[in-house]
């Protein structure tokens, strides 16, 4: 049956913000999705709250709705565009979520909207615990045994009958709080009654613990006709216990047989078939590594995470498959993607090893519990693909970008064997390394498979990576041992380490030895068929099979992994600026290494290039197809930090030159020409112990803004406020390597503000300043930021405009410049200058209409602003406002102190835009999870030096009629001004204390602040984690505290007496 | 650093290092792409006369156990493969590759980049190799090709010389061997079969005598030209009992009702290719090795029909007698390896032969 013709208009629901466990895999998918259904001839409307999404472009879909991901707003768009089908399975649960929602409370129904991909049936029968047991028992599948139990009598008996260890998973608590494994009866009863307690409907689920077995993916579609394939199998390294979105994971499968393989194999397309999906599905599996038993441990009626992973891995598409079966089309009436002489029903069939690292924000998080385990914690990832396992390994390694270009990380160097040991029982997101430092202690791999159950296949692999550590050792400029070592996936920064060398030398050495890699084809089928795909990886054999083309071509460096501070926004300005490359005629060239984006789609550039970010794998496309020039303004921080390496081996940097680029970051050159243009930024220095710290904090005054100088991306970065505070932050630095010199600044309160400016070197256009809510001291990513701005006068305004043009002419910017300023009294300091696109680019480019990263290449490529149609200066404002509220996802983080600080935290963001600013927050609110209440409670702990501050706020709360909350510092604060207040007990005190208040939900908002002083185990950090791990919002910043303020007052009418 | 290297008839060279056996082999070089199977595919008595290439690169992975062989001896001329494991790890597993292939006397190279010699074949056609030294000088290699004399049969020689029954408590099938895989046996044994395994050249009176509910004709390595006997045979049964043809097996029945088969120009040795049920126009997955086929102009004037293609090039993959209960397929139904969407076929022949029985 070819397209269903029935209908006209589909709505596409996205996956809203980015947080831990759905990020941009959701923007790949309804990318692909959107563009499938358009191809179609289908008018596409799509409904996601997330800016920084390429899907969210007017290029992928026809009618684009930025609004919060709620029935309330959805049911208002299917009522306005009266779409025909809502296509809900490419948005990640999110979607899925919404979808079983609208259609229960009859919305679909009532406007006539069919559900294309999945019925809701088939979506409860996956979804619903109990549903999906019942299924797998009609089905003879196995699922791990289990029970819900509201008693520890009843968790008992349980037991009894399954044996430990078993899971425990409290009902209803965000992100798996309260749960966890239990080996024996004391543990049982501890975390059970803990669990039911923390449970607000008393209730948990226990099951049997598989932990261990081999954890094994399937991704499979299905078409109407029942026809389905198994696009991909994965196997976890890391056994089951640790969540597949933490585990390192290698496709296809290594260590199962045929038979096992086909076992796994029928069982999922058995299940796939009995869901009646009609698109795509994940279904986990785990499989014991001593016998052919196995068990069914979920499955997703969806695209997701995994899908994108093996889309990328096979070459096969699958988000676009899933829509085009969703509109009627079956496996066989569709052309293959890659392959001229087939149709899409066809399994894919490898002929390298695909590798994922999971990567995690522990390098911001430094407090936060880094042990894994059922619940993820990842931020993003990375693949690797080489033809064999540890040429894939160890590319994935480079990818991760966390300083290392090898199975080696420098904070090991410290740790003894016993703390080695100890980790490596313990699962943390080090493991991999942990495992390395083991082996050259020289640990047996059996051991370590005794500690760890990662398959032996795996550890031997790494044993032999460690042996060969030591050969190249053994053999100083041995080209032999250089070749073995290259074909294995060492890099050469590794191998300068261990000969001494730089790494330049090792790269001359081997290119005079014609040592280089070759490039071969991601054709999803192993050679057998010819296939066009421009899709690439490296590898140390004897065929290229990259043919140059004699076009011009312009290289894009993408920006690796999602992490904070550096996420999807990036793949947006990534993405833009290769369709502008297309636009002006040029071959485009994209290098990135991160699965989940629609930058590594291959049908968006000329040619991919599925690489690790690192001088060497750069260098090496760079030899292979001499671009005219790389493009490093797009691929954040990691491709802004290649650009020096590239221009010692003589690569042309298109546009800002590396030295403009080296004023900006580069501390005293950077205050050397602020001085030349007669700016200012705050003081500050550099300095190399206490004493200096002292006396620059003397002359600076308090308080002061402190941080150690390697650090990128604020981590580790504090407000101090005297002395004390001071030397407790020396403390606590002085361990880290590299700790010196600390960069002391004063800091300035005041308003902070983000621009965006494109510049051809001699003009520069300002699409937009933004404007943060919050005061400065939250870091630029973490604040609400409104556009216009509503607080600026129009003098500092124009201050902020002047300073942006002088300082981008200055550095004779070609492309992209964002400036961070803080204004206080009308005076303008400059915080920062970014010589390259920043995470707002996405968000201004959508609200102003500017298409920001594509006129940035063009001007890179010799346009110039008058050329494409625009004039210097700023933008006139738009009327309308927008505002940008940040994601967390605290709740997935435990030990992470929610309060909002210069190190970036967040994860995602939302967009509200409106005629007002207060019903743009409201909706930017809305969307990012918060919600609004008329009424209610609010909660009050604040500092003592936010006292006068809070008062206010307390007042208009009051004013509202919310019930006020508060420990008793602030109570008798408030109290002695005439406003009533419930005084609440302390931590630890009997219940109902705060932090019991918080858990039984009496409060809508926690407004809580950092007492000075900042131990991670203060009483305020309890309130805050408690606050998150029940869902409330807790709100750290009184500007936030205010701005939600505003929101309910304009939304609500207080009761006054004449 | 190279000591061996597979020369092929067109005179192109892929150096390596070699592992099994130290002899020197020549065989018709053919393309495996299963990811998994490689224990299978080993033992798979169709790859007589074959030197495999693997093309998942790393092979051995799972060792090699006592279960998943499909037959006892391998008849594989030799193996190629990007990368050998040398820590196999899997419960079952006994044995590595390395030791498999010495023990086995198969000739093997690892550090081949296989993805260029599999793109090779595929743009140049089925081509003979020789697996030998890397010392040896290539005319020589070529020569030592071109003399080197064909087996005249394999089936001769890797059919059962006597025949043996494996014995179970329903249905009555014999299993004409023409180089069965054990997987045939296994998929019949699973159904309870009473399986008599009798030799390709067993006499049709002999066969008679056994009184089979259905008859199974195997596949095997051969060639239609092997087993002109076999067809004859086919004829005096089908009238009398439930055929099904199994690769070789499905040539020698399309012949036997009057159909026409050619030599591939390049042999199609596929794990996982999608084939077409004509009827339901549905596509399942199946496990192919083909040196032959049946040409489709010449099913008109037989009492054939076809049942499957093959998806990509509408080959014929499986056939039906428009009057009778016989049926084949060109693919492996029993799989190992592969997918095993398709082993109802086995139910479907069963049950037919308890049709005609109760007639
Ligand atoms: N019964 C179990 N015993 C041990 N580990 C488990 C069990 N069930 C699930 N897990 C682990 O927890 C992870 C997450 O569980 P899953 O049900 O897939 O939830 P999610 O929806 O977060 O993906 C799995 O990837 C697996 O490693
Ligand atoms: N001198 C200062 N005074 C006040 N706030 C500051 C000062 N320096 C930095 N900040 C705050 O810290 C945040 C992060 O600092 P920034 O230098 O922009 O680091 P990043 O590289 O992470 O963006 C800023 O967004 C701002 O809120
Ligand atoms: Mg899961
Ligand atoms: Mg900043």
């Amino acid at each position: 049956m070819p397209k269903n013709e029935s209908i006209q208009k589909i709505l596409v629901i996205g996956s809203g913000p980015i947080v831990i466990g759905q990020a941009a895999e959701f923007d790949y998918s309804g990318t692909q999705a959107c563009q499938a259904l358009k191809e179609e001839g289908y008018t596409v409307v799509l409904a996601n709250s997330n800016p920084a999404t390429i899907m969210t472009d007017h290029t992928f879909a026809d009618q684009v709705y930025m609004e919060p991901l709620t029935i309330e707003f959805l049911t208002k768009i299917i009522r306005k565009e009266r779409p025909d089908a809502l296509l809900p399975t490419l948005g990640g649960q999110t979607a899925l979520n919404l979808a079983v929602e609208l259609e229960k409370t009859g919305v679909l129904g009532s406007y006539g909207v069919t559900l294309l991909g999945s019925t809701l049936d088939s979506i409860e029968k996956a979804e619903d615990r109990d549903l999906f047991r019942t299924l797998m028992n009609e089905l003879n599948e196995p699922v791990p045994e289990s029970a819900i139990i509201t008693t520890v009598d009843q968790a008992l008996t349980f037991v009894q009958e399954v044996d430990y260890p078993v899971i425990v998973r409290p009902a209803y608590t965000l992100g798996g709080t309260g749960g966890g494994m239990c080996y024996n009866e004391d543990q049982l009863r501890d975390i059970v009654q803990n669990g039911l307690a923390l449970s607000p409907v008393q209730q948990c689920l226990l099951e049997k613990s598989i932990a261990g077995m081999k954890e094994v993916e399937y991704e499979v579609i299905r078409d109407h006709k029942d026809q389905a394939i198994v696009v991909c199998n994965m196997e976890n390294i890391d056994p089951v216990g640790i969540h597949t979105g933490d585990s390192i994971v290698v496709a296809p499968s290594q260590t199962l047989t045929d038979r096992d393989h086909q076992m796994l194999r029928n069982a999922s397309l058995k299940i796939i078939r009995a869901l009646n999906i009609e698109g795509g599905c994940n279904v986990q599996l785990a499989l014991d590594p001593y016998s052919f038993d196995y068990y069914v441990i979920e499955v997703n009626p969806r695209v997701s995470r995994s899908s994108a992973l093996a889309s990328k891995a096979t070459g096969y598409p699958i988000a676009k498959i899933a829509a085009k079966i969703a509109v009627g089309y079956s496996l066989d009436e569709l052309e293959h993607p890659l392959i001229p002489e087939i149709s899409a029903c066809f399994e894919p069939q490898l002929d390298y090893v695909v590798t994922k690292f999971p990567r995690f924000a522990f390098d911001k998080f430094t407090s936060g519990d880094r042990s894994l385990g059922t619940q993820m914690k990842a931020t993003g990832e990375i693949m690797a693909i080489g033809r064999t396992f540890e040429q894939s390994f160890l590319k994935g390694i480079r990818s991760l970008d966390i300083g290392t270009n090898e199975l080696w990380i420098r904070s090991l160097e410290k740790c003894d064997e016993e703390e080695l040991i100890n980790r490596l029982a313990q699962a943390d997101d080090e493991r991999i390394f942990i495992i390395a430092a083991c082996m050259r202690l020289g640990m047996s791999v059996q051991t370590i498979y005794e500690t760890t159950e990662i398959d032996t296949f795996f550890l031997e692999k790494i044993h032999g990576l460690i042996q060969m550590e030591q050969r190249i050792h053994e053999h100083q400029e041995d080209l032999h041992v250089l070749k073995q070592a290259k074909q294995l996936g060492f890099s050469d920064e590794h191998i300068a380490r261990v000969w001494d060398k730089t790494e330049d030398e090792v790269y001359e050495l081997r290119k005079q030895n014609n040592l280089l890699p070759i490039y071969k084809q991601v054709d999803s089928c192993a050679g057998m068929y010819p296939s066009d795909s421009t899709y690439f990886y490296s590898s140390y054999e004897d065929e290229n099979e990259s043919i140059q083309s004699e076009n011009k071509k312009v290289l894009v460096l993408g920006s690796g992994p999602i992490r904070i501070g550096q996420g999807i926004e990036f793949d947006y300005a990534t993405v833009h600026s290769v369709l502008a490359i297309k636009e002006l005629g040029y071959e485009a060239i994209i290098m990135n290494n991160n699965p989940e984006t629609v930058s590594t789609d291959f049908t968006i550039s000329d040619k991919l290039y599925f690489e690790p970010l690192t001088l060497e794998d750069v260098m090496h496309v760079v030899e292979l197809e001499q671009p005219m020039g790389v493009i490093v303004q797009f691929g954040g921080q990691t491709a802004i930090n290649l650009a020096a390496g590239l221009k010692r081996r003589g690569v042309k940097i298109l546009g800002t030159s590396l030295q403009a680029i080296d004023q900006a970051e580069d501390r005293d050159k950077f205050e050397q020409l602020l001085e030349e243009i007669n700016l200012i930024r705050p003081r500050g220095q550099a300095v190399y112990n206490l004493n200096e710290a002292k006396h620059v904090a003397e002359d600076i005054g308090y308080p002061l803004l402190v941080r150690p100088s390697y650090v990128i991306g604020g981590s580790r970065m504090e407000i101090v406020y005297d002395h004390i505070e001071l030397e407790n932050y020396v403390e606590k630095v002085r361990d880290y390597t590299d700790a010196f010199p600390i960069l002391v600044d004063q800091y300035i309160t005041g308003i902070e503000v983000d621009v965006d400016a494109i510049s051809d070197g001699e003009h520069t256009l300002i699409p937009g300043i933004m404007e943060h809510i919050e005061r400065s001291g939250v870091h630029s990513g973490d604040s609400i930021a409104v556009y216009p701005p509503y607080r600026l006068s129009e003098e500092a305004k124009h201050k902020c405009i002047d300073a942006t043009s002088k300082i981008a002419k200055a550095l004779r910017v070609q492309g992209m410049i964002n400036i961070q300023f803080i204004i206080q009294n009308d005076e303008v300091y400059v915080l920062e200058v970014n010589p390259r696109a920043s995470r707002t680019i996405p968000f201004l480019s959508k609200i102003t209409s500017v298409p920001m990263a594509n006129m940035a290449t063009k001007c890179m490529l010799g346009e110039t602003l008058s050329s494409l149609g625009y004039a210097a200066g700023m933008l006139e404002e738009q009327s309308f406002v927008s505002v940008k509220v940040p994601v967390f996802s605290f709740e997935k983080l435990r030990s992470v102190d929610t309060t909002l600080g210069p190190e970036m935290k967040s994860t995602g963001e939302a967009i509200g835009y409106a005629e007002t600013m207060e019903k743009a927050l409201y909706k930017g609110l809305i969307a990012s999870g918060i919600s609004i209440p008329q009424e209610g409670a609010v909660l009050l702990t604040v500092a003592n030096q936010d006292k006068e501050e809070m008062l206010e706020i307390a007042k208009r709360f009051h004013a509202l009629g919310f019930e006020l909350y508060a420990t008793k510092g602030t109570a008798s604060f408030v109290e002695s001004h005439d406003i009533p207040i419930t005084e609440v007990a302390k931590i630890g005190a009997e219940e109902p204390n705060v932090l019991s208040t918080i858990r039984k939900g009496n409060v809508q908002f926690v407004v809580n602040t950092l007492t000075s002083g900042k131990q991670p185990r203060s009483d305020g950090f309890r309130i805050r984690r408690e606050a998150v791990e029940h869902g409330i919002a807790c709100l750290t910043n009184l500007d936030t505290a205010e701005a939600i303020l505003q929101v309910i007052e304009s939304t609500t009418f207080s009761a006054q007496p004449i | 650093m190279h000591n061996a290297k597979l020369v092929l008839e067109d005179g192109t060279e892929f150096y390596g290092n070699a592992f099994g056996s130290e002899m020197i082999q020549t065989g018709e070089v053919v393309i495996q792409t299963g990811m998994t199977g490689y224990q299978e595919v080993l033992s798979d008595p169709a790859h007589a006369n074959h030197i495999v290439v693997m093309s998942y690169p790393l092979i051995g992975n799972y060792g090699l156990n006592h279960d998943d062989f499909e037959s006892i001896d391998p008849a594989v001329k030799g193996l190629i493969v990007r990368e050998k494991c040398n820590h196999p790890s899997n419960f079952r597993s006994t044995e590595s590759l390395e030791s498999y292939t010495k023990v086995n006397q198969i000739p093997a190279i690892e550090g081949i980049d296989t993805r260029k010699l599999t793109r090779h074949i595929r743009q140049h056609g089925s081509m003979k190799g020789i697996i030998a030294p890397s010392t040896m000088e290539l005319n020589e290699a070529i020569s030592y090709m071109s003399d080197t004399n064909e087996e005249p049969s394999y089936v001769r020689s890797l059919s059962t010389v006597k025949p043996y029954v494996v014995p179970g408590r329903g249905k009555r099938i014999v299993l004409i061997d023409l180089g069965l895989k054990h997987g045939i046996l296994r998929s019949l044994t699973k159904r309870h079969c009473h399986v008599t395994v009798v030799p390709y050249n067993y006499a049709a009176e002999d066969i008679a005598r056994l009184h089979a509910d259905g008859m199974i004709i195997s596949n095997g390595p051969g060639l239609m030209k092997d087993i002109r006997s076999v067809v004859q045979m086919i004829q005096s049964f089908m009238n009398r009992t439930p055929l099904f043809g199994i690769g070789l097996g499905h040539l020698a029945i399309a012949q036997a009702c009057g159909a026409k088969v050619e030599k591939l120009s390049t042999g199609r040795y596929v794990t996982g290719l999608p084939v077409t049920d004509v009827e339901k126009k549905t596509t399942h997955f199946t496990s192919m090795h083909q040196t032959e086929a049946v040409i489709e102009s010449s099913i008109e004037s037989t009492p054939l029909e076809i049942t499957e293609r093959v998806s990509e090039d509408g080959s014929i993959a499986g056939l039906r007698h428009q009057s009778l209960p016989i049926c084949s397929v060109q693919y492996n139904p029993e799989s190992a390896p592969g997918p095993e969407e398709s082993s109802y076929l086995f139910d479907a022949f069963l049950t037919s032969c308890t049709k005609i029985h109760t007639s």
